[in-house]
């Protein structure tokens, strides 16, 4: 059974967003996953966007009026099977600071832990993709130890590599694509996120459990020399 | 009768031209953007005056044109803002076909009105389709032309076209008929967009509100497929704290901490963070692509129901310009 009394509100003409929450709930971010799965068949439904504590459809407002599709969901709501969201579980390897991990210093000053706790936490964890945002293929993970919690950088980089894993406040990611942004970065994966002319193109979906497996930087160099292939 | 596959040379890249169709739909499950043309109905006009199905790829011409060489004859049409396009160095006309012969050099001028020019020509840009569209996405690299803007030196195929080709192929025609597209997209200044309100809309102060109404800010510099920033008064942020990221759209109002607002384009992120005043209505889109840098705008708020039934008015006299066309174009071949 779902939270009570989620919000529908219209985001434009052609969306609209079911808001469960506003705090991150692992329960919520389930629920919402979960419905998406449920609503997967409903025509005239272009995008499902599932995130923490929201779930955005996007609909073609030739088939559906905002007030009809409302309705619809509503009957849904109830009718929800959280536990067969799991998806996949993966092994992800990094390469945990120097030039590859370039915050990790500054998240084991700020977090009190010496850099070799952070790496033991992190990588000790089993991560769950609650949703995919940001740039394709971007997983918004949670499962971080809280001891890591670390702020966003004050001034965000103007260029963080392609495989770069970071820490938000309570949250981990990994980049797949190089590009701007304001993690802290304190390894990377040699792994291939996102690649278009792959068929799935992400490596993760919402649902995915993963865990990070310490490499070194010979293992790395090893490695993307094979994922180029 | 038919030649050789008509094909385009690019001799000038101009300022941002991309190869864009419809985008692509379905995968924002996985992070990935719609993408596809910024204004949908020029767009959308402009294939169909070619006799193209509406989601062929084109080129979306960015305030300074391209110079492109007709290496064979073909039948285009540019729609959306007027950049001032000319055949061989003659002016020419916009929202009606045109055939431009074998060797010809397309070029453009100065942008007189709006911000993009759409050019569709007979068959559609031939490219192979990535994740289902044609559409060039410049921040991920992929799609369009190895994901990428237009350059010197490109060349661009374009596919069959059952359109008749004129008696002499080897001058310019343009046939006497056009689309009125002022009804549609009026272009001239100020632009008025309706917005249909989020929660944090009827949080902002009346001076805010005051503000977004009256023209009291400007299209930024830095403004992209990605994102129109507004310059104008700040706003003060809503009062409720931090935000968990959620879904977004074309055309979504967002506010940023420094409370200039920026409307979101159609390369946008799929998921974001930060305050959403409202989204602009899909009818309204195209008038919100051909804003650039300088323009003043402001907002008008509607409701989703009010929203939704101007859509479909869109949409139904879209299908009725099709039909149209359909019956027009033979007549043309005995030109």
């Amino acid at each position: 059974m779902g939270p009570t009394a989620p919000k529908f509100l219209p985001l434009g003409d052609s969306a609209l967003q079911i808001v469960f929450g506003d705090r991150l709930d692992p329960a919520v971010s389930r629920y919402a996953l979960a419905l998406s799965q449920r609503v997967k068949n409903l025509s005239g439904l272009t995008d499902r966007v599932p995130a923490y504590a929201s779930l955005t459809l996007h609909y073609d407002p030739q088939i559906w009026t905002h007030a009809e599709l409302v309705e619809s969901l509503k009957a849904l709501l109830g009718d929800v099977d959280c536990e067969t969201d799991d998806g996949e579980t993966l092994t992800v390897p990094i390469c945990y600071g120097g030039e590859y991990g370039p915050d990790l210093d500054e998240v084991a000053q700020h977090t009190g832990l010496s850099p070799d706790e952070v790496v033991t936490r992190h990588s000790g964890g089993l991560y769950r993709v609650h949703f995919i945002g940001f740039m394709p293929g971007f997983p918004y993970l949670g499962g971080l130890d809280p001891a890591l919690s670390t702020p966003r950088r004050a001034e965000p980089r103007t260029l963080v590599p392609a495989g770069s894993v970071g820490i938000a406040g309570d949250q981990t990611g990994i980049y797949p694509l190089a590009s701007p942004g304001g993690w802290r970065i304190i390894g990377r994966t040699p792994l291939r996120l996102f690649d278009p002319g792959r068929d799935p193109p992400c490596l993760l979906s919402p649902g995915d459990r993963i865990r990070f497996v310490p490499t070194g930087p010979e293992e790395f160099a090893r490695e993307c020399a094979e994922t180029r292939q | 009768m038919r030649g050789d596959p008509p094909v385009i040379r690019v001799e000038k890249a101009g300022l941002f031209s991309t190869v864009q169709d419809s985008g692509r739909p379905g995968w924002q499950y996985w992070g990935i953007t719609v993408g596809g043309v910024m204004d949908s109905y020029s767009a959308a006009v402009a294939n169909l005056l070619v006799g193209n199905t509406r989601d062929a790829a084109m080129l979306e011409i960015t305030l300074q044109g391209p110079r492109l060489h007709f290496e064979s004859g073909t039948w285009l049409a540019i729609t959306g803002g007027d950049l001032s396009p000319e055949l061989d160095g003659k002016p020419l006309p916009g929202w009606r076909p045109i055939w431009a012969p074998a060797g010809s050099r397309l070029s453009f001028g100065r942008p007189r009105l709006g911000c993009r020019a759409y050019l569709a020509v007979a068959g559609g840009i031939s490219l192979p389709r990535v994740l289902g569209s044609r559409s060039t996405h410049t921040r991920a690299g992929f799609g369009g032309l190895e994901g990428r803007p237009l350059q010197e030196g490109d060349r661009l195929a374009f596919g069959a076209s059952a359109l008749p080709i004129p008696r002499d192929p080897h001058r310019p025609l343009v046939p006497n008929w056009y689309v009125n597209a002022n009804a549609a997209l009026p272009l001239e200044a100020p632009a008025r967009l309706r917005l249909i309100p989020a929660p944090d809309w009827t949080n902002l102060p009346r001076a805010g509100q005051r503000s977004l109404n009256s023209e009291a800010y400007r299209i930024g510099s830095l403004s992209d497929r990605m994102g129109l920033r507004l310059e104008g008064p700040p706003l003060p942020l809503p009062t409720s704290g931090e935000r968990l990221s959620a879904g977004v759209t074309y055309g979504t109002l967002q506010l940023p901490p420094g409370g200039q607002p920026i409307i979101l384009g159609v390369d946008r992120q799929t998921t974001g963070g930060y305050p959403v005043l409202g989204t602009v209505a899909s009818v309204d889109q195209a008038r919100l692509a051909q804003l650039k840098p300088g323009d003043p705008v402001s907002f008008e708020a509607i409701s989703v129901e009010r929203a939704q039934a101007l859509y479909r008015a869109r949409s139904h006299g879209l299908r009725r310009l099709q039909a149209s066309l359909s019956l027009r174009w033979p007549r043309v071949g005995l030109i």
